[in-house]
Parts: C-alpha cells; structure tokens; sequence
C-alpha cells in the first residue's frame, strides 16, 4: 500500500538534499568518506532544517535521575565529554542519511556537469524480461495457481471461515496472484578507470588526504555513471606496482619519483586487459610534479600521445602542491600535449580546490 | 492488510478487556481498535496519531526518524490512542496476542484519562474529522496560492506553536468589555473605584481590610490605570498566537493556516501537561487488568517481560511510565493505610510512621478523583513524599562544566521536587509575552522573556524572532535576560540587532 507519507517524505529528502548541495563544497573535504561505497548510507549533518522555537538554552543541563550514586559521581550510561554545553554551534543538528550515489549526484548537479555518455554502439545494454515476481494483478495466463489457494487459505483462517474437518478453499478476486516480470538489464560497454599516484618521499601527508579525496571523488562520481565500472590502482616512486583499493588510500613510501614506470605498467594494464573498442579507459595520474629528470618527463609525455591517448577517454593529471621539489611535470605537459583534446590537468593547492579541480576533469563530458 | 478489519480473535479479546475495564470503574469513550501493519504505525505516529494531517515535510522527517529507529531496533511503537470520541486505538499486526491483550488495557487506561480528566475537558472531542479538515483547507490554500508559499507559511507558523497560552480554554483572560464599561460607569458615578478586599464579616472588616491599605491599593490601581491608558494589549498576554492572529497584517489564507495551528497546539496541550499521569493512569489499569483478570498463566512471564520493558529506568532519565505507575499505587497504598492528614504528618517517629496503618481503604476512590483533577505539575507537587524519592534512589544532577559530565549533586528531596517541577511547568518552555502591540508608537511589536531561573536559547530565539516579524511585517522585539543582563533583541526584516536595554530606549506598554 502506498502510504500518504511518502509525499511528505520526499518532500523532505528533497529539502535535505537542497542543503546538502548548500554545503557541498564542505562535503566534499570531508576524509572519513573514503572508501565507502554506493549502496552504503552516511549520515551528515544537516544545518538549519529544525524548525526554530524560543527555548531555553545551555545553563538549563540538569535533570533528576534514578539510581545509585553519591554527589559528585557522573550519571551513568555518560561518555566523558558527552552532553550538552559545548558550543553553541554543534547542538540541534539534525543527521540525515544518504547514500554515495546520491551525494555524486548532487554533485553532478551541483558541479553542473554533463552525464557521462558511453561510447557510441557500445551505449546499448540489452535488455531481457525475467519472471521473478508476484503481483495481484494480470492476464489469466499467468496466474499463479498455488500462491492464489495460498492467499486464499491465508484469508479464510484469518476470518475464521477455514474448516479442517471440510477443507474447501475458494479464492475471490483480491486473492488472485498472477507473475510478474523484471527487465533484467545487461551492460555491454563497460568502463575503467586506472588510479595513478606518486607516493615518493615529497609527497607529504597533506598531498595524500587532497588526492585521496579527488581520487574518491572522480571515482564515486565515474561509478554512478558506469554501472560495473572497473578500478586499477596504481602507485610508484622509482617503481610502479599494482596496489589494490584499500592500499592505494593507505600507502606510503620513500624514494624518488619517476612517473615513466607508473604509464609503463598501465599501458601493460591496458594491453593485457581493456581493449580500447568495448572499454572507456579514464586515466588519472596523482603528483607533486617532482619527476626525477627532465628527460623522463619527455618520455612520458612521448609514451602518451603515441600508445595511450589514440586509445583512451581522458587523461586527468592532478598536481598537488608540494613543500619540495620543482612540480615541473605539469609544465612539461603543457609544452608537449597541448595539441591533445583528452589531456586535462589541474592544480589542488588546498582542500577548497577539490571542487573546482573535479569541474576542470568532468566538464568537457568526455 | 486494509486498515478497517480487525481479526476475530482479536475482536473477542477487545470485547472482553472492555468489560473488564467497565467493571473496574473505568468510564471511556467508545473505543475502537485497528489493525495496522508497523509501517503504516510509523506513518500514523509520524502523523501525531491521526492517518490524516495537511501535506508538510515534517511529518516527512518525523516519519525518516521513527523508520530508522525501528530498522536499528531502537524503538518499536506498540500503541497509539487518539484522544477523541471515539476513542481510536492502533494495533501492530505483527504483535503477539499477548501484547495486544496488554496494549488494549492500557488504551482503555489512556481512554479513561482522556474522558475524565479535567486539562482534557475544553479538547475537541471531534479531532478526527477536524485534522481532516485542517488537510483539506491547508490543500486548498495550496492550489490556489502555490504549495511552496504555504508550505513556507507553514514553517514559519510551526515556529511559533509553543506561544500559546495552555490555561486560556479555563478562563477569560480579557475582561467582558460590558462589565468594563459597568465598572466604568460605576466608578465614575462614586468618584472613585472600589477596591475589592478580603471578604469580611462587618465587625471584622477594619482588621482584614486595613484603611491604609486599601487606599494604598486604590492608589496604586489608578496610578497603573493611567500608566496604562491607551497601551495595547491591556494586560500582557501569553496567547501571541492569538495576538498575531487578531492583529497581524495577515491574508485571509494566512489567518486560516495560523488559526489551524493554534488550534492543532491547543489541542495537542494538555498531553504535554498530563504525560506522567496519562501513561501512570494507564500502566496502573493495564498491569492491575493483566494480572488479576486478563493474563493466563501461560502469558504471565511474556507480559511481565514486556511491563517491565516499559516501567525500566535508564540512569539519568525519568521514565514517565515508572514514576506515574509508582505514584499512584503510593498514594493508592497511603489513602488505604490512611497516611494523610493532619495526625499522620505530626506523629513523632519514623517507626510509627511505618507502622500507620488505619484501614481507611480509600485509596480507589482517591487515585480517580486525582485522575479526574491533577496535572502533572499538581501531581508531583501534591503526591511526591521523601519517602516515595527516598524508596527509588532519585537523585537531582547538573552538567559539570569541569569535567563536562552530568553529575549527580544531591539526593536532597527538596531539590528534586524542584527540578521535577521546573522541568515540568509550562513543559519545559520558555514563557513569552507581548507587552506592546504597538511599541514606541510605531506599530512594532515588543515582547518579554519571562525569567525563571534559566535563560533563553540566543541563536534559536533571534531565528524564531524573525519568523515572528514575517507575520507582524512590522519590526519585533524581544526582551530577554541573558547573563543577568537586560537585553533587547530586534529584527526589522533585514537585519537583526542585539542590544543592553537601557533608559534612553522607549518604554513599553507594561513593563516586565
């Protein structure tokens, strides 16, 4: 039965998500999200959606209470630090829950970017019907002989009209049940993204948690637009190896920085596994731009626009900036791959350039 | 499962609690039960307790909250009883007979309390059909002036549902302007007003009614009927709500939501001011059903389970269930033994006191006459007893700025009963007040914070002070003590400002 509520409930979700997209770009600093999924709720806290009234304020924290207990001891089921009388900011905040793939489309929205479309043929998913259900209505040729003389047996016991000693079942019309159907969809293009980050000693921890969360926020926003979406995850210093979820977010490593070896092991990645007519490849690349010699930032760059970029969506570079080191690689790739459409960079100096940094990779809708 | 059936069996049982709870003394509307599945609950909680209410996102909210609760099994709604004749009660269907015998005893329990109890007495019996039709007019305003300036209409009105005046539907705060006018004329054919005194015997009147005094009191009654020559209100008044509705700029579809509002926390009021009794009242009927009449032996342990569910205290917080059942078998124990009055108070030991014991067997017939009379405020005041605080360990705590905990300060019965009856006056609301309709002769509206021991809420009382001057359009005020300071706030409709009140400020009307 579809309650009455439900309107009023949108309603509210609706106003909530009206204050999220508000606060977005506070949102999207927020570390202790990393590594959540689509599916999984967050709770966030919603600023001014309570409704004001003139009330008493903080000199009111006192009550009566049950139990054992001299004066001086705290009141029981109390966490240090608890109650009330902090701030005065940080009280009567609602917490909602919403789910990462509503936050990413808030974001979309937000962000006003375009709906990543997938490539040509290969946007078609097919389609097929299943019969997985149960309904109350349908054609007679479907009905469902033995869930309908369960209905009714269900019924008659209920009402008291079912008599063991002359067990006659006769169903009515609101016991009919007849089978249903679901489209089962059935993706055929499908998409990957490839993570590349540089974890060498100049990466401090400030630049991990700002590409942490770039890197978490392209990857919640990709996955609500691909379903099935693919991940690689890449880390290097001098060397590159295939990390997985989990460890990309956590890693850290000394050593110098030579991004060659990153695009060799992805271009092998690639070769092995994606072919580049039935994957979109979307490639990121995380740095402070401190490449080891100027030489290996020209063979990156020559490695790119020969064998990857022919084959690929995107390449996202994102340069945090860093206390040490040059940050020249960005230069370099300016100089060298200006020519190429699906070359973007950005620069993420503090956490408030999140935001603008994913409109820079996702606004050209490739 | 369709809202209007109730199963066979559980008719029967309904049937039959009915006539027990009649034979016990209980005297209830009609009452009729439904059979809901839990999500449907959550909507009619959601709701306030009716299946209809105007279309607004904070039932929306309201209904997210319970939902989740319920998921996380932190709460489960078992009952739900609307005051209104008939009396309407829900069932969760997937309840255990058991259960439902014991909610159906105490909704009887509740429907009792909501017949008798005098704070019910001035509630519209008829809530049902008037929620309804406060949804359909609230719809109609929608279609015709668009839902989103209603609905924001309706936010700013939701702010101000507390300014009400709980006592009103009992007295005539405003004077009958013919018996003013009488007064008027009287006074003036004597040339001067008479004071009303104590009433007196002839021989006694100069001693209870001393000359001096009386003069004092007409001088003083002049002096504040000049001052307040030409102020608007006549006498500070606690209903804003009413004041807004009278004298506010309103549209016509405005006046009609505020009024609807108004109405809806009149009518929500005195369970406000009953709570403690009402679930008392009806944890008393339904335990004292189960157990001598109702439960079989098969049902005893499950019931006393789920009673005892019900009663547990957590430390920290008052359980209203508890502390009603427990007051009522006291003073149901006390009018049995005869502890009361003046002989009982007086003697000398404790021993003794223990030991009273005069077969009085009142105490049926006391605990309804304090059903019919009490409200909570009354009830503790009246029946809380040392020995009934002493009995369960309650204890007075604060918050401790030090090691920012609450802490228990005393189990001193004095200061309980006090911060029982601080936190239950006016149900924990601030008392606020216009006292000038028409402030500094500029049509601004002034109202007053009255002090009682804590202060307000600064944040949250600027925002509620701008929904105010949404609907008086005219600047609004409010004064308040904060930090033992004077302090007047003030919206205009674009900025707000905050400042100490001092001489050179116009007075207003009364002043407070």
């Amino acid at each position: 039965m579809a309650l009455k509520i439900d309107k009023d409930h949108q309603r509210f979700r609706q106003i909530v998500k009206g204050k999220i997209r508000g606060d977005l770009r506070k949102f999207l600093t927020r570390g202790e999200l990393i590594g959540r999924e689509g599916e999984k709720a967050i709770s966030i806290p919603v600023h001014g959606i309570e409704t004001p009234h003139f009330r008493y304020g903080d000199n009111n924290d006192a009550g009566v209470g049950v139990g054992d207990g001299e004066s001086g001891d705290p009141v029981d089921g109390q966490e240090g630090d608890m109650g009330p009388g902090g701030t005065q900011e940080g009280q009567h905040i609602m917490e909602v829950e919403v789910s990462l793939d509503e936050l990413a489309d808030i974001l979309g929205d937000e962000l006003e970017l375009p709906r990543i479309k997938p490539k040509g043929s290969h946007s078609i998913t097919s389609e097929k019907d299943r019969y997985s259900g149960i309904r109350t209505t349908g054609p007679e040729s479907l009905r469902h002989f033995k869930r309908t003389f369960r209905a009714a047996l269900k019924r008659q016991i209920m009402a008291g009209l079912y008599d063991p000693e002359n067990p006659i079942v006769i169903p009515v019309k609101r016991d009919q049940r007849y089978r249903s159907w679901k489209p089962v969809k059935k993706p055929q293009s499908n998409a990957v993204i490839v993570y590349m980050m540089d974890v060498s000693g100049s990466m401090g921890d400030e630049q991990k948690e700002l590409v942490r969360l770039e890197a978490f926020w392209i990857d919640a926003w990709l996955r609500r637009n691909y379903e099935g979406i693919e991940s690689r995850y890449i880390v290097h210093d001098v060397r590159a190896g295939e990390v997985d979820r989990q460890t990309f977010f956590r890693i850290r490593e000394d050593g110098g920085t030579k991004i060659s070896s990153a695009f060799n092991l992805c271009r092998s990645v690639l070769e092995s596994n994606y072919h580049p007519d039935e994957w979109n490849i979307y490639l990121f690349h995380f740095s402070d731009g401190d490449n080891s010699s100027e030489s290996d930032s020209r063979e990156c760059c020559r490695m790119l626009r020969e064998q990857m970029l022919p084959h690929i969506n995107m390449f996202g570079y994102c340069q945090v900036a860093s206390a040490y080191g040059s940050g020249n690689f960005i230069n370099v790739i300016h100089e060298h791959l200006n020519k190429e459409e699906n070359v973007i960079t950005s620069r993420v100096n503090t956490k408030d350039d999140i935001f603008d940094s994913l409109k820079t990779f996702f606004s050209p809708g490739k | 499962m369709s809202i209007d059936t109730l199963r066979p069996d559980l008719a029967r049982h309904a049937a039959a609690i009915c006539d027990i709870a009649a034979s016990m003394g209980l005297d209830f509307f009609e009452t009729r039960f439904e059979l809901v599945d839990f999500d449907t609950m959550q909507q009619i909680a959601a709701y306030g307790g009716f299946p209809q209410r105007y279309p607004h996102w904070r039932f929306g909210m309201e209904y997210e909250k319970l939902r989740k609760q319920h998921v996380y099994g932190l709460g489960k709604i078992y009952e739900l009883v609307i005051n209104n004749d008939p009396c309407y009660a829900y069932l969760v269907a997937d309840n255990s007979i058991t259960d439902q015998k014991l909610v159906m005893a105490h909704v009887y329990g509740h429907c009792d309390f909501f017949k008798n109890n005098y704070w019910f007495s001035k509630t519209n019996r008829k809530m049902m059909d008037e929620m309804a039709n406060h949804a359909t007019r609230i719809r109609r305003h929608a279609d015709r002036h668009g839902f989103e300036e209603v609905e924001s209409f309706i936010d700013v009105c939701m702010a101000l549902d507390n300014l009400i005046d709980p006592h009103s539907p009992f007295m005539r705060r405003e004077a009958d302007p013919n018996w003013e006018a009488d007064q008027r004329a009287k006074a003036d054919r004597h040339g001067h007003e008479e004071v009303a005194g104590y009433q007196a015997k002839p021989y006694m009147r100069n001693w209870i009614n001393p000359p001096e005094l009386i003069k004092k009191q007409r001088e003083k009654m002049l002096k504040e009927r000049e001052q307040s020559k030409g102020a608007f209100p006549k006498q500070p008044l606690r209903d804003v709500l009413l004041f807004l509705l009278n004298f506010a700029p309103l549209e016509d579809w405005e006046a009609d939501v505020l009024a609807m509002i108004r109405e809806e926390a009149y009518y929500f009021a005195p369970q406000g001011q009953t709570k403690i009794m009402n679930e008392g009242w009806a944890s008393y009927w339904h335990s004292k059903m189960m157990t001598t009449r109702i439960a079989g032996d098969d049902e005893i342990i499950t019931y006393a389970d789920h009673h005892s569910g019900t009663v547990a205290m957590s430390p920290g917080r008052l359980n209203p269930y508890k502390v009603g059942i427990e007051l009522f078998r006291d003073i149901e124990e006390r009018w049995n033994k005869g502890r009361f009055g003046k002989e009982y108070d007086e003697c000398g030991t404790l021993e003794e006191k223990r030991r009273w014991n005069t077969d009085a067997g009142l105490g049926r017939e006391k605990i309804f006459e304090v059903r019919r009379i009490h409200n909570d405020v009354t009830f503790i005041d009246e029946f809380l007893t040392p020995e009934f605080v002493d009995r369960f360990n309650m204890y007075h705590y604060r918050f401790d700025p030090i090691t920012r905990r609450m802490v228990v300060v005393t189990h001193d019965f004095q200061k309980i009963k006090q911060q029982l009856l601080f936190m239950l006056t006016n149900h924990m609301q601030p008392y606020i007040y216009v006292v000038d309709g028409n402030y500094a002769n500029r049509g601004e509206l002034y109202l007053a914070h009255k002090h009682t021991g804590v202060d307000l809420e600064i944040k949250f009382s600027v925002e509620t002070l701008k929904c105010i001057q949404k609907l008086w359009r005219r600047p609004v005020h409010l004064q308040a003590l904060i930090n033992e300071e004077m302090v007047l706030f003030s919206y205009d409709g674009e900025q707000s400002q905050q400042q100490k009140i001092h001489d050179d400020l116009p007075q207003p009307a009364h002043s407070f």
